[in-house]
């Protein structure tokens, strides 16, 4: 379609489709931005990543799910399972989950509303650098799983070394995805529905920030 | 010649020797085959272990693999343990034991959790730190268990105990001081309004002494009405109160339901009012009790005794409302009906309209319609006993009597109109027609089967029984007997619970399963659904009292631990978690008055944490989110080695401490 658009001839119905269908791609990058900012407010409310913790004694595993500025166990409040998880690496001279990332998690909320307006921002202030506006919010994901690595290499590699397992566990850094072992524990990171949320945002952004550089690039002069 | 003999018989020889051979080879894999088979096929196994086909069947019905979990559960008293059982059906596993008059270590009940529990149960300052449980009752709504609280009578002591089943722990026990025993309770009104608790041996009121040969005059029976407040979750003593009856040794009772709602029935068995006392010539009270050709049945409007109890009409015994018995004739509370000598029971058919009664002496299970109860009162009865208590006529309100065997005593119902009734002395359950309308009109009053039982077959259970919409499927015989049902331990022999199933019609019923029940003697049971049962998996959060089922304002936090002294008054606040407890040290002086509150912070499923001080007595279950406070003085100096008693994780020996107790 945007090609066809692009490389149309120059009939008088065609122009008029062309001056059209370029007033619409005038708006689309503006489009995509808002909707990328709405997804980031949604995005608050879902989890962005999710751990689950097997091993026999829990039948139905121990799940951790972190959201952009908590964490929280299984829908069921009755078993918090963060402080299960945090009692079980007590073990292993893991550092409390609670203390981790603490700074993130509190600039949390203002930072996705201040990514979120600066979309809006891009979105209906149309100048030659605004698009810049989106990037915070378009390299999201990645910061935000970069960020949680760099906490488990932190939490891994710094154990108690008078933890009552020290001499049997030693220093390891957790994958954020995918699966590993701890004791006789199996583990399973997987990011969860906020991060898709968020990742379908930025995809949202690079649609638009491709629209405006491929139309500055075929802009007819004039 | 002898060369062709020779060649012959080795012909012969040869011959056999190869068909040997050849049989051998043919049969060999075959054999070999069917000895790994004995290890594999369960129809080898049921051969080897000489299980029949019916075996088969009862194990397909009963056995429960591991992971799967029982449809049913029954609460069965535990007789003089003091306690409560709960057994899943129809695996007949043993769930969960519920102390309730008795202190009991695992659960840390009476020593130091539950204590204030216990001491209720004391009368005029005696510790009591026992009961005779005998009928539990479940909770009910519209007549159907709701699976929310557990009541427990004493028979020995006349006390009520409240059970919580979110928890499954004991909450509260009361006690009428104007009566000592009883027998007749618990049963619950449909909605659980009322607990009923009915005594049983005559005394005289209020714990007096009265001499025992002024027994007609001075020696009272008893029925307690205790108001359950379902919001508090405890027995208002406030607004229970007790109906004076006369000494007729009422036995058990039973609530009406449905068309008969509001109205109480109970057997009794000494209308002679025997007083006993073999060694003096009079005849012993086994003769005494019996002698007479009818007892009576007690027809009690509650309804009506609720307005005389608010309209103040009830006199102060000891603190406690007692209506006398000239205000219960007065005012119509009270008609008795003649029943077979010596009966017991009295079980209300599941649409409320009949009562049966089981002979005890007789071999009949006598029926009496409640309607013509109802025409009968309303008639105006002409017969009146001793004491001037209407009595009604047999004829006028019996409905049936049908002939079962020797024995009879307690009848339950089921889903297909059937009623069961236990044969004592037949060692045998009854199963027979209730021949009205809405039951097997098909059948009439008749008795339909006999299912022999291992041995002495007190009370029944039948799932969902006492309900207006019994399930039918499974009956429990409780068993007084085992004698050789298991291996011997002795001359103490548990007593035997026998899972029946009852599902199918007519004279097809079968024993499944036998449980034995150690450590007392469950009298009666009942058997809910067991999705009805909405039991906490952990306490709701961390810091729960289980007697308040709130947060305890002194629970302790992780990070608020430590020990404070006031004078000689020490409080240790401490906390619980795998594998260590906080503080570890506890440093203080012989004579300090101790007040310890330990706090289990866990989550998980299955945490509970146990703790025990040696020399102290202190032993507690602190389950998952639970905190206990216990007291006590400081009279031994020394060392002692505080522990965690429930083994809770692979550092379990290592969650430990140090009390250390200074001279003075």
């Amino acid at each position: 379609m945007t090609t066809n658009v692009i490389s149309s001839t120059n009939t008088s119905a065609s122009r008029a489709s062309q001056t059209a269908s370029r007033r619409w791609l005038k708006w689309l990058p503006s489009v995509l931005f808002l909707g990328a900012a709405v997804l980031l407010l949604v995005s608050i409310s879902a989890p962005y990543w999710g751990l689950v913790l097997q091993a026999p004694q829990y039948p139905g595993g121990l799940r951790m799910r972190v959201f952009v500025n908590n964490m929280t166990g299984d829908e069921d409040p009755r078993l918090d399972e963060v402080r299960e998880i945090d009692g079980l690496n007590h073990y292993i001279g893991m550092k409390s989950l609670y203390e981790a990332a603490k700074f993130e998690r509190s600039i949390a909320l203002p930072a996705v509303f201040i990514m979120a307006v600066l979309l809006v921002v891009a979105a209906v202030w149309r100048r030659r650098w605004t698009w810049l506006l989106a990037l915070p919010a378009f390299a999201f994901p990645v910061v935000f799983l970069a960020d949680l690595g760099l906490w488990m290499a932190y939490y891994g590699q710094n154990l108690d070394p008078y933890a009552p397992l020290s001499s049997s566990i030693q220093p390891f850094t957790p994958p954020i995805l995918g699966e590993g072992v701890i004791g006789q524990f199996k583990t399973i990171a997987y990011v969860d529905t906020g991060w898709y949320i968020i990742a379908a945002g930025s995809l949202l952004i690079a649609v638009a920030l491709l629209i405006k550089l491929s139309g500055r690039l075929v802009q007819p002069k004039g | 010649m002898i060369s062709q003999r020779l060649f012959s018989k080795v012909v012969v020889i040869g011959a056999v020797a190869a068909v040997a051979v050849l049989v051998a080879l043919v049969i060999a894999p075959k054999a070999m085959t069917s000895a790994q088979g004995s290890s594999l096929d369960w129809q080898t196994i049921a051969e080897q272990r000489g299980l029949t086909e019916a075996d088969m069947r009862a194990a397909a019905m009963t056995y429960t693999p591991s992971g799967k979990l029982d449809e049913y559960v029954m609460f069965a008293s535990a007789g003089q343990g003091g306690q409560v059982l709960a057994i899943g059906l129809p695996s007949m596993r043993l769930l969960r034991l519920i102390s309730v008059f008795a202190p009991e270590p695992w659960q840390g009940y009476g020593y130091g959790a539950g204590n204030e529990v216990l001491e209720q149960g004391f009368i005029d300052g005696q510790e009591i730190l026992w009961g005779d449980t005998h009928h539990p009752a479940l909770s009910e709504t519209n007549g159907e268990y709701d699976g929310q609280w557990l009541f427990i009578g004493d028979k020995a002591n006349g006390r009520v105990a409240v059970i919580d089943l979110r928890d499954f722990e004991t909450k509260q026990i009361v006690h009428n001081p104007a009566f000592l025993n009883d027998h007749g309770g618990t049963f619950v009104t449909p909605n659980t309004e009322y607990i009923v608790e009915g005594a049983q041996y005559g005394l005289p009121v209020g714990g007096d002494y009265a001499p025992i040969e002024d027994y007609q005059n001075s020696y009272s029976g008893m029925i307690t009405f205790w108001k359950f407040d379902r919001d508090a979750g405890r027995i208002d003593y406030s607004k229970s109160f007790a109906m004076e009856l006369p000494p007729y040794w009422q036995d058990l009772c039973d609530s009406g339901k449905l068309v008969s709602e509001g109205w109480i029935f109970c057997n009794s068995f000494n209308a002679e009012m025997a007083f006993g006392g073999i060694e003096k010539g009079n005849p012993p009270f086994e003769a005494g009790v019996s002698k007479g050709a009818v007892d009576y049945l007690h027809i009690i409007n509650l309804k009506a005794a609720e307005a005389v109890f608010q309209a103040g009409a009830a006199v102060d015994v000891k603190g406690f409302k007692v209506i006398p018995l000239e205000t219960v004739i007065e005012n119509g509370l009270l008609y008795l009906a003649p029943e077979p000598r010596s009966p017991h029971g009295a079980d209300v058919t599941p649409k409320g309209d009949f009562i049966s009664i089981g002979g005890k002496l007789d071999p009949h299970v006598s029926v009496y319609s409640f309607q013509k109860i109802k025409d009968a009162i309303a008639a105006g009865p002409t017969e009146k006993d001793p004491f001037g208590v209407p009595v009604l006529a047999l004829e006028s309100v019996l409905e049936a009597q049908v002939e079962l065997g020797l024995g009879p005593l307690h009848t339950v119902y089921d889903d297909q109109g059937y009623a069961y009734t236990s044969l004592f002395l037949d060692s045998a359950v009854a199963r027979w027609s209730i021949g009205a309308e809405g039951y097997r009109p098909q059948d009439g009053w008749k008795l339909i089967n006999k299912t022999p039982v291992q041995y002495n077959v007190g009370h029944l259970a039948a799932a969902e029984g006492d309900t207006t919409t019994p399930d039918g499927r499974f009956l429990v015989a409780l068993n007084k007997w085992s004698v050789d049902r298991f291996l011997s331990t002795g001359p103490l022999l548990p007593q035997n619970l026998q899972l029946i199933d009852i599902s199918q019609p007519g004279d097809q019923t079968q024993i499944l399963y036998d449980m034995p029940i150690t450590g007392a003697e469950p009298h009666y049971s009942q058997i809910i659904k067991a999705d009805k049962l909405k039991a906490w998996e952990v306490y709701p959060e961390v810091g729960w009292n289980p007697l308040t089922q709130s947060v305890d304002p002194n629970a302790v936090a992780q990070g608020t631990e430590g020990v404070t002294r006031d004078g000689n008054n020490v409080t240790v606040r401490m906390t619980a978690v795998r594998s260590h407890m906080t503080p570890e040290h506890v440093e203080i002086q012989e004579g300090d008055h101790v007040t310890w509150t330990i706090t289990n912070v866990e989550r998980a499923r299955d945490a509970t944490h146990g703790f025990a001080i040696p020399f102290y007595n202190i032993n507690l279950s602190i389950e998952p989110g639970e905190s206990i406070t216990f007291e006590f003085e400081a009279t031994r100096s020394g060392v002692f080695s505080f522990y965690c008693t429930e083994f809770c994780s692979a550092l379990h020996l290592e969650m430990m401490g140090y009390m250390m107790v200074k001279p003075q």
